[in-house]
């Protein structure tokens, strides 16, 4: 935005008209009307197809299919476990983050390279991975289980899964801004005679803050709609482990269409809110920059 | 720094044990969740031996939903890729109202359940869907299909390059595209030899992300696939359903080979941000 104001000529009148002179760069309406109509007919027609056979169904009958006992149970477990992911995500995301940034050691570019696996390995492979390392038996497993621990087939398999998934949502949300944190605030607050404690949670923490909230709101996002790397691991008992996806399957299983599409517009709905939410952090966040 | 023990550690830099303390959590962190499955899926794999693993990723059903997986990222992946051209130079190389509600909408398919991903193509055109009938008297079919294997993978990736491509193109401005074009170049020709060269290793950034999610897709695939061995299973399937049928020497070795997908793609994704530093801006979630 700043360039193209310097690069604006001084003709130009000072209040931005709705419609820019005509750009000198052509093409304009033919990207904008592809783009356009491809975005209506891969995206926004088809998911308003959810909303439409949600609406076929009666209040009742849509309360009954989208806010039964068993749906309950399933969005308090996809939303409690995407949650405390998220919230181990905003604590090792930061430690991960701080690192790679601020640390010299080996293997780092290894390790810098590995955060976004979660990003470029199949979920369902994720899923099988964690379920046999996780499992009684397992690797890991084995070790948990003499603790009373069990950790597979069961909430906390799931956020496992969804902690694996959400990981580099964080670390690459923190690392731009950590990156761009200048060392004379720090300095400056260190000769003012402030411990390094304080100068981490006095001035680092706060700037990352906005940073923080929107990888946080990211990992949860998409923990809620995670269904590859969960299902192995989830057990996938009703009431108890069976998250919200999976019943959006098991309904479409039956040809319950319409119960499925109930389901499917309260976790659009979570999603909208989510997406809101972190256009809002961002937004708020601008105000400090 | 050890052998001037007197000099006081510059103010902003953390002492020792803390850094030992921070780096050595994060390799435990790291470890269990990251480094661990990965290994865990090539020991898996390996555990009777090479031979049976090789067998496993040669069988005729594992040979299918590898081209399968193949087909349909090599549709889904141009496509997207034409899409995101398309969509960042109308939206970086000109102004108008609505823009940023446009890049919100484009950035849609990133907040939508993969699961309802593939539930939207079911009510279009599945059997009970708008279209259902109409496909049914022409004999095309979509959803237990190839078609709808396709389509759910541009829903989920839909968009990995737009996003690289927008910041990119915007950051870049517009002062060499005017140029061209005050000089008589014409809109293609302009595209071609001045935003292209520009672009093409952003380009290429999203392409491999776009393609490891595009051959990696389950929930969504899941959903439209039918999961009809040989004819519509992608790879990822192919796991699913070796694993759950307790064969886990196969579905681990036909996930090994996923895993080396993305380990290639992370190698690969890791030189470009080395050899193009530029090409992390749009951060490609």
């Amino acid at each position: 935005m700043t360039a193209e104001t310097l690069s604006a000529p001084p003709s130009t009148p000072a209040r931005r008209p709705l419609f820019r002179r005509r750009s000198a760069i052509p093409g304009f309406g033919v990207t904008l009307g592809v783009t356009l109509t491809i975005l209506s007919l891969i995206v926004l027609i088809p998911l308003a197809a959810v909303a439409i056979k949600a609406a076929t169904l009666s209040p009742s009958q849509f309360v009954a299919a989208a806010f039964s006992e068993r749906a309950w149970a399933a969005y308090r477990l996809t939303f409690g476990a995407a949650f405390v992911a998220a919230v181990i995500n905003g604590l090792f995301g930061v430690l991960t983050t701080w690192a790679l940034v601020r640390y010299e050691f080996p293997g780092k570019t290894v390790i810098n390279a590995l955060v976004d696996l979660p990003f470029a390995l199949p979920t369902a492979v994720a899923g099988i991975a964690l379920a046999t390392l996780y499992a009684p038996n397992g690797w890991i497993g084995q070790f948990l289980t003499p603790l009373g621990i069990k950790a597979a087939y069961n909430p906390i398999g799931v956020t496992i899964a969804l902690i694996f998934i959400g990981l580099p949502f964080v670390v690459r949300t923190i690392e731009p801004v950590m990156r761009d944190l200048s060392a004379d605030v720090e300095e400056a607050a260190a000769s003012l005679g402030a411990g390094r404690l304080a100068t981490i949670w006095r001035i680092i923490l706060p700037a990352l803050g906005p940073a923080w909230l929107t990888g946080f709101a990211l990992a949860f996002a998409r923990g809620v709609g995670e269904y590859g790397s969960v299902i192995f691991i989830a057990g996938n008992m009703p009431y108890k482990s069976e998250i919200a996806p999976l019943l959006i399957i098991i309904q479409l299983e039956q040809f319950e269409y319409a119960n499925a599409a109930a389901i499917a517009v309260v976790m659009l709905g979570v999603s909208f809110l989510m997406l809101l939410l972190i256009n809002a952090i961002q937004a708020w966040s601008r105000r400090f920059v | 720094m050890a052998a001037q023990p007197a000099r006081a550690r510059h103010p902003t830099e953390d002492p020792a044990w803390v850094k030992v303390l921070v780096i050595g959590l994060v390799a435990l962190f790291l470890g269990l969740v990251l480094i661990l499955p990965l290994a865990a899926v090539f020991a898996e794999a390996l555990r009777k031996g090479v031979d049976v693993a090789l067998a496993a990723i040669t069988t005729s059903d594992a040979l299918a939903a590898i081209k399968l997986t193949l087909i349909t990222a090599a549709i889904a992946v141009p496509f997207n890729a034409a899409f995101g051209l398309c969509a960042a130079w109308a939206i970086a190389k000109h102004d108008f109202p609505g823009k940023a509600l446009l890049i919100t909408l484009i950035d849609l398919p990133f907040s939508v359940s993969p699961v309802v991903a593939g539930l939207i193509y079911v009510l279009v055109f599945g059997l009970q869907g708008w279209f259902g009938e109409s496909l049914i008297d022409h004999d095309i079919k979509i959803i237990f299909a190839v078609p709808g294997i396709v389509l759910a993978t541009i829903f989920v990736t839909f968009p990995f390059i737009a996003r690289e491509l927008i910041p990119l193109m915007q950051e870049q401005g517009v002062s060499e595209e005017e140029a061209a074009v005050s000089m008589g170049a014409s809109g293609l020709y302009t595209f071609w030899r001045v935003t292209a060269p520009n672009v093409r290793w952003g380009l290429l950034y999203g392409v491999l992300l776009c393609n490891a999610r595009a051959m990696g897709e389950f929930g969504a695939v899941s959903v439209v696939s039918g999961h009809i061995r040989g004819l519509t299973n992608t790879m990822p399937l192919h796991v699913e359903i070796l694993y759950n049928e307790y064969d886990f020497v196969a579905a681990f070795s036909v996930a090994a080979l996923l895993c080396l997908l993305a380990v290639v793609t992370l190698v690969l994704k890791s030189v470009l941000e080395i050899v193009q530093p530029d090409v992390k801006r749009g951060g490609g979630h």
